[in-house]
């Protein structure tokens, strides 16, 4: 249990997915205006995420890995090579079906961040969270709160830019760095911030 | 005339319409991999490969493909291209395909590849796509080497891996800044990247979220 919550907390903090891995920046940095937006962005990436990374894993290991096949007479088969192509299909169809659902049953969540869940199909920090998964092996209950956890320190990281830009917004800065410049700036010095919880979890 | 517009097509990505600065397009994967010049130029290869067979392959099917469902033909293309890449990495260079870890396949949804194949490639003959992919590649690989150079050379004082700047030491007079491979210096840069290439084409500022009210009116 205590492995799980370190794991949690590193996923949020230590190895935040924008500020530490650069991922998912895109959306990050253009949805990061105004603060409503950066609230459903982050429920829907942390969604998305939980549930994403924990179904690779089990698509990973049922169909992938190498001897998956082994029960239908192919140990030798390692299809790993496969697995983007798989993670992006599962994504995908996730992503539908959840948009779907949510309409179908709960009509005034899919309003306020509906309009957020088409984009996180080809997002590269959704994607990276399965990858990660796979490269560090990490096990079905390891994996969810893996995604959990990466899905909220995402959260965490585009709605605090989100208050400091939209302060900024009254600011006069050079032309140049207005927007886009400025907001690279804020990412870095979030990023440096973030640094500090280096030493929160070791393992 | 066609040369001439064939050119322009090439040139304008590379710093006045720069997908990165200008479009925030496929930073997503760049600031990761630019801690040395050496993965920031691996990395700049393969997207630009990459960039280039996807959309002429896209641009070759460009009639054929049912405009419901392209964005996944597009992502199943890209994805076996990225594959291919993945590989071919893996097999030559493997030290390098290690460093740059999750990174390369993470080039399957790097904006910019969908995104010019979206805007151009579905529209235009295969030979101006290849060459505005070429341009958007080459575009978005001098942002990454600017950066892995500055990056490289102030972090660790070498290039490439071969010492250019002595460290201390070494018996020299460089005190390598750590802070340059930490990601935040990868943000810093880049904003003051944008910073300058804005302040240059003045054009390209963004226009203020809410004007100040004028003091001497409110005044009166």
């Amino acid at each position: 249990m205590t492995d799980l919550g370190a794991l949690f907390l590193r996923a949020m903090f230590v190895e935040n997915m924008p500020l530490t891995f650069f991922l998912g920046l895109c959306t990050f940095l253009a949805l990061s205006r105004r603060v409503d937006a950066a609230l459903g962005l982050g429920v829907a990436m942390t969604l998305v995420l939980g549930l994403t990374v924990p179904l690779n894993r089990v698509v990973y290991d049922l169909l992938l890995a190498p001897g998956a096949w082994g029960w239908a007479g192919y140990p030798e088969l390692d299809l790993s090579y496969l697995s983007l192509l798989a993670f992006i299909g599962v994504i995908a169809a996730t992503v539908q079906l959840l948009e779907i659902l949510l309409q179908r049953f709960v009509p005034t969540i899919h309003a306020a961040f509906g309009a957020f869940l088409p984009l996180l199909t080809v997002q590269c920090a959704i994607l990276g969270g399965s990858l990660f998964m796979v490269e560090r092996r990490y096990d079905l209950a390891e994996s969810a709160v893996f995604g959990l956890g990466s899905g909220a320190g995402f959260a965490l990281a585009v709605i605090m830019l989100a208050a400091i830009r939209g302060r900024l917004a009254y600011a006069d800065l050079p032309a140049g760095l207005r927007g886009l410049g400025a907001a690279f700036l804020l990412t870095g010095m979030l990023s440096l911030g973030f640094s500090a919880f280096a030493q929160m979890v070791t393992s | 005339m066609a040369r001439r517009t064939l050119r322009h097509i090439f040139f304008t990505p590379l710093i006045r319409e720069n997908p990165v600065t200008l479009q925030i397009l496929g930073i997503c994967s760049a600031l990761a991999v630019t801690t040395s010049l050496d993965t920031a130029l691996t990395m700049s290869v393969a997207l630009t490969t990459v960039l280039v067979l996807s959309a002429a392959i896209i641009s070759l099917i460009r009639r054929h493909i049912p405009v419901s469902i392209r964005l996944i033909v597009q992502i199943l293309i890209v994805a076996s291209l990225v594959i291919v890449i993945d590989q071919v990495l893996q097999a030559y260079f493997f030290d390098i395909s290690q460093r740059l870890s999750v990174f390369v396949s993470l080039i399957t949804t790097n904006c910019l590849v969908l995104g010019r194949a979206e805007s151009f490639a579905r529209h235009n003959p295969v030979l101006p796509s290849v060459v505005d992919a070429a341009g958007n590649g080459l575009g978005y690989s001098l942002i990454l080497v600017v950066i892995g150079t500055l990056r490289e050379l102030f972090g660790k004082g070498t290039l490439m891996g071969v010492p250019v700047l002595r460290t201390v030491e070494d018996g020299g007079w460089f005190t390598p800044l750590s802070l340059m491979l930490l990601a935040p210096s990868a943000f810093f840069l880049l904003g003051l990247l944008v910073w300058a290439i804005r302040a240059t084409l003045s054009e390209q500022a963004e226009p203020l979220a809410h004007t100040p009210p004028d003091r001497r009116e409110a005044a009166e």
